[in-house]
C-alpha cells in the first residue's frame, strides 16, 4: 500500500522512538516492564512480528541488555528501552557492548532518582551515568531528544552512529518527551539515511575483528557468515583473544578511546538560536530545551538580547561548540532537571570566565518557560 | 575423530588445573558434534565467567565469552535472530545457578531452543574456591572454612521443574554416558540441560577429602557413588546420601519458544 509522502501523524514519543528504531531496519527488540518506558516496548512487541522481527520480554533488564548483544552480534539491529532502576541494571552489559564493539541502541526514558524514586515523574538525573554507568574507561554516545520528531529522527541516527561506529548508543529521553503527543512528520523510507557496519573485506583466515585501523573502527562480521572468531569483554588484543601485555591492551584500549575522540565533529550535534546576537547564552537539552525556547522567544520580543544552545548530543560533550559561543556574553543560564549536571562540564569548559546561573528543579515538576523567563528577566 | 579439527591450537596450554574434570566434559561435547556433522560456521559457543566458561576460547566455533551469569540472555539473543545458529552454552554452577539463576529458570520456562551444558564442580574454582549453590552443607570451601551452612541446589530437578525439554545428569568419570545426553540435547528442539559433575581437586577436593584428594580418586569417588536414576526412585533418602543420581530426569515432547512465537508472527501477520 501506498501512503501520502510524508506522511503526517500525531504521535506520542516514546511511541516515534519505536518508530523510528523500525524504520532505522530495528528488527530485535528486548526489554523489561519499567514505566515511563513500557509503550516503546509495548509498540515493539505490537510491529515487529509482523515485520519477521522479534519482541521478547526479558525476565530481567540484565538479560534484557545480553539478548541484544546476542542479537546484533548475527546481525540484526537490535534495541532496547527502560528508565533510572532499569538502566542501572543494564550498565555492566553496556560495558561489554562497549569493550566488545557490538553496535547497540538503548533508550533510557528518565525519571526521577535515586533508586525507585519518582516513576511517573521528569528529570534528568541521568546525565552523568549515561557517559560513566558502567565501570571503567569507555567511549559513550548519548543523545538528548526533544521533541516527538527528534524522538523518531535521534533514534534512527543512534541505530547509523552504533553501526558506524560499532559502540552502544544511548537515546536519553524523559519523563516529558515520552508521553508527549504531537505532531511529527514522517519521511519516505527512501528519504531515510541508514548506516550500516563496515564487513571484513578479508578472507576469514586473515581476519582480524578488533585491528587497529587508521579510522580506529575495525570492520565487523557478524556469527555464522564464516568468520569463526572469540568475543570477550576481558581486554583482548587485535585478534579478539585475551592478553595481559601491557604493550597490546594501551593499544586497544587507546584506540576505543581515540575511536569516539577523534571523531567529535562528527557525532556531536547542537542546535543554535539567535547566537550571533546575543548577551544571555542559554544551554539546555531534554524537556527544558522545549522551555527555554519559549522563554527565549518571549524575552526577545521585550527586546532581550538572548540566545539558545540546545545540545542534540551530550556525551561527548559540545567543549568547542560551548567555547565558541562563548566570546562575547555576559552570562550563561543552565536550567537542568536535576543539581547541576551538565552546569559543572560547563564551567569546566568555559574556564569559568563567564557567570553561570544554574537553574535546578528536582521535585518532580518540569521546568517551565515562566521559570526560565523568571530568571532572564530578573537575575543578572 | 581428530580433535585438533575443533580446537584452537594456539591458545594451548588451557588454564584447567590437573585433575579437572573440565576437559573431559569439552571431549564429550567435541565428539558429539564431529557425530552431528555439524558446520563449524554454525555453531556458537556461549559462555559467562569462571573456569568453565573458559571453554570458548579454545574450540573453533563462532564464540562468545560474555558476563558473568549471562551467558543464556546472549544465547536467547543470538537463537531468536538466527535460528539455525546451534546455540550451545557451557556453564559453570555458580555461574549458572547463583548470578544466573534468573536466566536459568527463564530459559528453561520459555523451552528457548538452547543446549546448555552445565560443569557443575560444586565450587567457585577461579575465584579461589568459595563455597557454591550446588556446595553440599556441611562441606568446606574457603568461605565456609567451619562448613557450609547453606542448603545445595539438584540443578537438573530445577530445570525439570522450570520446564526444560530434556535434563540429564551424568559425571565426568562416565563419559560415554555425557557423551550420549549430550547427543539427546542437541539432537532435541527447546532448553536442554546436561550437568555433568566434574572434579576440582584444586579448590574442592583439597579441603573436602572424603571425595578424594586429588583428581582419579574423585573419578573413583563419583564411580564408586553414582546411582543411576531408575534405582535411585526406589532408594530411601538416608541410602541416597552423598550418592549422585545420574540419568535422564525428563525428555518431554513438548513445543518449544518458536512454535509458540511463529503462531504470533502468523496472527500479527493476518491483522
Amino acid at each position: 500500500m501506498s501512503q501520502p509522502n510524508p506522511k503526517i501523524k500525531m504521535m506520542q514519543g516514546n511511541v516515534a522512538c519505536a518508530e523510528g528504531a523500525i524504520a532505522a531496519g530495528c528488527r530485535f527488540f528486548a526489554g523489561y516492564p519499567i514505566t515511563p518506558s513500557s509503550e516503546i516496548a509495548e509498540t515493539m512487541s505490537l510491529k515487529l512480528p509482523a515485520l519477521d522481527g522479534n519482541f521478547i520480554q526479558m525476565e530481567d533488564e540484565i538479560g534484557a541488555m545480553g539478548a541484544v548483544i546476542g542479537s546484533s552480534l548475527v546481525g540484526v539491529k537490535s534495541l532496547t528501552a527502560t528508565s533510572g532502576p532499569g538502566f542501572s541494571l543494564k550498565q555492566e552489559n553496556i560495558g561489554f557492548a562497549a569493550i566488545a564493539e557490538i553496535p547497540v541502541v538503548i533508550i533510557n526514558v528518565q525519571r526521577g532518582g535515586p533508586s525507585t524514586g519518582l516513576p511517573t515523574k521528569p528529570a534528568q538525573g541521568d546525565v552523568m551515568q549515561s557517559r560513566w554507568g558502567t565501570h571503567g574507561d569507555h567511549p559513550a554516545i548519548v543523545l538528548c531528544p526533544s521533541s516527538v520528531e527528534e524522538c523518531y529522527f535521534m533514534t534512527i541516527r543512534a541505530f547509523n552512529l552504533s553501526e558506524e561506529y560499532r559502540t552502544p548508543v544511548i537515546v536519553l529521553s524523559d519523563e516529558i518527551i515520552g508521553h508527549l503527543t504531537e505532531k511529527i512528520t514522517i519521511p519516505h523510507h527512501s528519504d531515510i539515511d541508514i548506516i550500516n557496519r563496515l564487513k571484513p573485506q578479508s578472507d576469514p583466515e586473515n581476519y582480524l575483528p578488533y585491528e587497529n585501523t587508521e579510522t580506529y573502527i575495525p570492520a565487523m562480521a557478524n556469527f555464522g557468515e564464516g568468520y569463526r572468531y572469540h568475543v570477550t569483554g576481558l581486554v583482548h588484543d587485535e585478534t579478539g583473544f585475551p592478553t595481559n601485555d601491557s604493550k597490546k591492551i594501551e593499544e586497544q584500549l587507546t584506540r576505543l578511546y581515540n575511536k569516539i575522540e577523534k571523531n567529535h565533529d562528527k557525532i556531536i550535534d547542537v542546535s543554535e538560536y539567535f547566537c550571533d546576537d546575543m548577551d544571555t547564552l542559554i544551554i539546555a537539552y531534554g524537556a527544558v530545551a522545549r522551555s527555554a525556547k519559549q522563554s527565549m522567544l518571549k524575552a526577545r520580543q521585550e527586546g532581550h538580547k538572548v540566545g539558545l544552545l540546545k545540545l542534540n548530543t551530550i556525551w561527548p560533550f559540545p567543549e568547542k561548540q560551548i567555547v565558541k559561543l562563548c566570546q562575547n556574553i555576559k552570562r550563561i543560564i543552565v536550567p537542568e532537571m536535576n543539581f547541576g549536571q551538565l552546569a559543572h562540564e560547563i564551567e569546566w569548559a568555559t574556564r569559568r570566565a563567564i557567570p553561570i546561573i544554574k537553574y535546578n528543579k528536582i521535585n518532580g515538576e518540569p521546568i517551565t518557560p515562566l521559570d526560565i523567563y523568571n530568571i532572564l528577566i530578573n537575575r543578572k | 575423530m581428530d580433535y585438533l579439527n575443533y580446537l584452537r591450537k594456539d591458545k594451548m596450554p588451557h588454564i584447567w588445573c590437573d585433575g579437572c574434570g573440565h576437559g573431559i566434559v569439552l571431549k564429550s561435547i567435541l565428539r558429539t558434534v564431529d557425530k552431528l556433522g555439524w558446520d563449524k560456521n554454525e555453531i556458537a559457543l556461549i559462555s559467562g565467567i569462571g573456569c568453565s566458561s573458559r571453554t570458548p576460547g579454545y574450540v573453533d566455533f563462532n564464540t562468545l565469552h560474555t558476563t558473568h551469569g549471562r551467558a543464556l540472555s546472549f544465547a536467547t539473543g543470538i537463537k531468536i535472530s538466527k535460528p539455525k545458529m546451534h546455540t550451545i552454552v557451557v556453564s559453570g554452577d555458580g555461574d549458572a545457578t547463583a548470578i544466573g539463576g534468573n536466566h536459568f529458570i527463564h530459559a528453561a520456562r520459555r523451552n528457548m531452543d538452547i543446549n546448555l551444558i552445565i560443569f557443575n564442580n560444586n565450587i567457585y574454582g577461579m575465584t579461589g574456591g568459595q563455597c557454591s549453590p550446588t556446595t553440599p552443607t556441611g562441606k568446606f570451601a574457603s568461605t565456609s572454612q567451619f562448613g557450609n551452612p547453606d542448603s545445595p541446589f539438584d540443578i537438573s530437578r530445577l530445570a525439570e521443574a522450570a520446564g526444560a525439554s530434556f535434563v540429564a545428569r551424568s559425571t565426568a568419570y562416565h563419559f560415554a554416558k555425557t557423551d550420549k545426553y549430550i547427543e539427546m540435547a542437541f539432537r532435541k528442539k527447546g532448553f536442554c540441560v546436561v550437568e555433568v559433575l566434574s572434579p576440582c581437586p584444586t579448590a574442592y577436593g583439597r579441603r573436602n577429602k572424603s571425595t578424594g584428594k586429588v583428581g582419579h580418586e574423585m573419578l573413583k569417588d563419583q564411580k564408586e557413588n553414582s546411582v543411576p536414576i531408575e534405582r535411585a526412585r526406589k532408594m530411601k533418602p538416608e541410602e541416597l546420601k552423598d550418592k549422585y543420581i545420574t540419568g535422564v530426569f525428563i525428555d518431554r515432547d513438548v513445543p518449544d519458544y518458536f512454535e509458540h512465537y511463529n503462531e504470533v508472527k502468523k496472527r500479527a501477520k493476518l491483522k
